[in-house]
């Protein structure tokens, strides 16, 4: 019996002390956290030097890793490793919140799309940049605006990007047409005569992003604005039951009523547009200029190459508004390292790297006088046309609840592109959901 | 303490009752003679067991429902930055699952989730018997045959999803093979097929490979017997095969129902989140959450939660599925105690 009664006091020690080291377990968890957030107090200072990780999208030119690859060779004590984040934009921005939230460190350097500068710095994901830390003024105004939150640069710009009306030139030109259309009408006109020829047989006329997805969001803000109206006004109030909006949402729903557009291009995403294009299956495409460079390859990976122009996407009655897209850089709060970032983050927006970047990578740099060199544009002959498109840009709508805003406008374009609503239902039920989310 | 003192075996050291008793458990039998001392000892060694289990299952679950009460009233300070004030607000997250909008991606998504665990899971099991009943049989290159079929299983799913995703694109192989121009990957019916058809290809070999391990413990005099009396194949199927393998075969089924009720990631990666015709219920939460609206998510996930467990318990108390094991366990205890009265009876007689 005593015997018995030393095993049951054992056991109960045994799970006193398992409890007890449950308790110590938490207890070493909650001084860790304590530990961590710790310098977010003192985060503006930038303290900290090490190794960092740079968080991207793919670079496929690999004209970034070059430019980190001279870092690196330069700070052996500070390497900065490239976390290369999904295809999709939506999810690297699930992929960069998460980590947001949860405070983890793994994350030092954001590559951030334009579109999410509010919602990263009023979450207070992004740290405010010093004020001389950017040469800004030697930046194109609006990307610098694009990574700017209440007058507080929270971002270094680092490319940009505006749409790219891609078309075949030599079918242009075996149809007889001289230029380019500028307008839509001018499109469907010259659609008409091209898809007569026996070279064009199979193609279709014109097509750009239309899956559900970030770049709906794009293809419907451009066709809004290239009709003369806007989603957001400057007060941040939605307009897309305008008369304006109506018309530009028109444009894409009768595109495929009509069959200018193919019927798949509802499932295109950037790359099946460009595979398509590629393939000599579309006469135009909007798109986005990274694309230049594939396209025009003379390996034989593109049949196209030699055969395509490029201008300003059309608009109703002259070229089109393109949306502002691009990236700029910003500094996670949650990493230890914030002095080699910030360090980092000068050394990849700096001008001379954005000049080398050019030499693999067709991603337009933020900086304007880099578009005019002429030793450039002889590489890039669409940077003019870029220029163009940039200086005529209007950005996505600037707000905070951006994730809830982009999906209620893709939800709702997708639904009329599909036909699964008339595009007034789907413009006031558009409406609706954005004034309740800019009420937030 | 004393009343433990049931008789203990011939030469067992005086003072070591605790080696003793589990020597004799034929003799204590059942639930009804278990002594108080032992339930506590039983709880007491169960409890770092339990601990874990509350731990790792019971605590998420209660945060959970306890995040489900609230909701982030999201709104800016003067500066800009995102004020956070979470308040109570009851079951409102719940009450709203049934009106508006988020009513409509609510019963859209139950209906989604209901429509492909019942279409898959069907298609499955009548596939995955199929499968077993061709393994089955004696035949060269039978265990290449049931390596292989595991293949499918053996992929993650969201891999699968992705080689799906290439062979359901627009200019894909499927649309080559059937000369047609389907959009696969876009909202409508053929998104929901496209989705059953690579489920299916996944999980049959699943059941395919459980039913197997029930039919292959059929003992083969069975099937001899039945061919004397001169039954054909079909009847051997519908009078043996069938109702032998049914304690597996509904196992292996409550497994897939409850994974498929749960179905996240091959919609998400084939067809893309945010597409109606394939959302399920642990996409909207996933969704929800992403959308950092954290209370309505844990609502949907603890309906999720719900529909899990209802499903679960009248598929046990209906169909009376063996999930633990029970019934097996009395069998092989009967067995073991009848070969060793044999033994017994047979040491006897020698």
């Amino acid at each position: 019996m005593r015997q018995r009664r030393r095993t049951w006091q054992t056991l109960l020690a045994t799970t006193a002390s398992l409890a007890v080291a449950a308790v110590a377990l938490t207890g070493c968890g909650g001084t860790a956290t304590d530990a961590k957030s710790a310098p977010k107090a003192a985060a503006a200072s930038f303290e900290g030097k090490g190794p960092i990780n740079y968080v991207s999208n793919r670079d496929a030119s690999g004209a970034a890793n070059k430019s980190i690859e001279e870092w690196n060779a330069a700070h052996p004590e500070e390497k900065v490793t490239f976390i290369e984040l999904p295809d999709s934009a939506d999810q690297q921005r699930q992929q960069l919140i998460q980590n947001a939230q949860i405070k983890s460190d793994t994350f030092s350097v954001l590559n951030l799309d334009v579109v999410w500068t509010s919602e990263f710095a009023a979450n207070k994901w992004i740290l405010p940049l010093p004020a001389d830390a950017i040469p800004t003024d030697k930046m194109i105004p609006a990307t610098v605006n694009a990574a700017t939150y209440r007058d507080t640069l929270v971002g270094a710009p680092y490319y940009t990007d505006g749409a790219l009306f891609y078309f075949r030139s030599d079918l242009l030109k075996a149809a007889g047409i001289a230029a380019p259309p500028k307008t839509w009408d001018e499109m469907k006109t010259a659609c008409k005569a091209i898809l007569a020829l026996p070279e064009a047989a199979g193609m279709s006329c014109y097509a750009g992003q239309f899956d559900k997805n970030e770049a709906l969001t794009v293809n419907f803000s451009e066709a809004v604005a290239s009709a003369g109206g806007t989603v957001v006004d400057a007060e941040g109030k939605p307009t897309v039951n305008t008369p304006e909006a109506k018309a530009g949402l028109n444009l894409l729903v009768d595109g495929f009523k009509d069959g200018l557009f193919p019927s798949d291009a509802i499932t295109y995403l950037e790359e099946q547009g460009r595979r398509a294009f590629q393939d000599g299956k579309l006469v135009f495409m909007r798109n986005w200029p990274f694309l230049h460079a594939s396209l025009s390859a003379t390996d034989g990976s593109s049949k196209v190459a030699g055969k395509f122009g490029i201008t300003s996407i059309p608009g109703t009655d002259g070229p089109g508004v393109s949306t502002l897209g691009g990236r700029s850089l910003a500094i996670s709060p949650f990493t230890a390292n914030k002095a080699t970032a910030l360090e980092f983050v000068k050394f990849f927006t700096s001008e001379e790297q954005a000049q080398k970047r050019l030499a693999l990578s067709s991603r337009a740099p933020v900086y304007a006088s880099l578009f005019a060199d002429p030793a450039v544009v002889a590489k890039r002959p669409f940077f003019p046309t870029l220029l163009t498109s940039l200086n005529n840009a209007q950005p996505r709508p600037k707000v905070v609840q951006y994730g809830a805003t982009t999906k209620a406008i893709q939800e709702e374009a997708y639904a009329a592109i599909t036909g699964k609503k008339d595009t007034d239902t789907a413009l006031n039920d558009m409406q609706a959901k954005l004034t309740e989310l800019s009420a937030k | 303490m004393t009343t433990t003192t049931t008789a203990p075996p011939a030469g067992a050291q005086p003072g070591t009752p605790q080696t003793a008793s589990p020597a004799s458990p034929r003799k204590r039998g059942h639930r009804g003679n278990r002594t108080p001392g032992e339930g506590r000892m039983a709880a007491l060694l169960l409890s770092p067991t339990l601990l874990v289990l509350a731990l790792v299952i019971v605590y998420p679950l209660l945060a959970a429902v306890h995040q489900s009460l609230y909701r982030a009233e999201s709104g800016l300070d003067a500066d800009g930055f995102v004020a956070d004030v979470e308040s109570f607000v009851g079951l409102a997250n719940y009450a709203d699952l049934f009106v508006g909008e988020t009513g409509r991606r609510f019963l859209n998504a139950l209906g989604n989730t209901t429509f492909f665990t019942l279409t898959t899971v069907f298609l499955e099991t009548v596939l995955g018997l199929c499968l077993a009943l061709a393994m089955n049989r004696a035949f060269r290159g039978r265990s290449f045959l049931r390596a292989s079929i595991l293949v499918p299983w053996a992929v993650p799913t969201a891999v699968s999803g992705l080689l799906w995703r290439w062979i359901f694109q627009s200019d894909g192989i499927a649309n080559t093979l059937l000369g047609s121009e389907i959009l696969w990957t876009a909202e409508g019916n053929a998104s929901r097929a496209a989705i059953i058809i690579a489920e299916v290809w996944k999980t049959a070999p699943f059941i395919g490979l459980l039913v197997l391990a029930g039919m292959q413990v059929i003992p083969g005099e069975v099937y001899e017997a039945a061919k004397i009396d001169g039954a054909g194949w079909w009847r051997q199927l519908g009078s043996i095969t069938l109702p032998l393998v049914k304690p597996t075969l509904l196992v292996a089924v409550l497994f897939r129902m409850l994974d498929a009720l749960r179905m996240f990631d091959l919609p998400f990666v084939l067809i893309g989140p945010g597409k109606e015709s394939v959302e399920t219920l642990s996409m909207l939460a996933w969704d929800e959450s992403n959308q950092l609206r954290y209370g309505s998510a844990s609502a949907f996930a603890i309906m999720l939660f719900l529909y899990v467990a209802v499903v679960a318990i009248v598929f046990v108390k209906v169909l009376g599925a063996d999930v633990t094991g029970a019934k097996e366990l009395k069998l092989i205890s009967k067995k073991s105690r009848t070969k060793a009265t044999r033994t017994q009876k047979a040491e006897a007689t020698r």
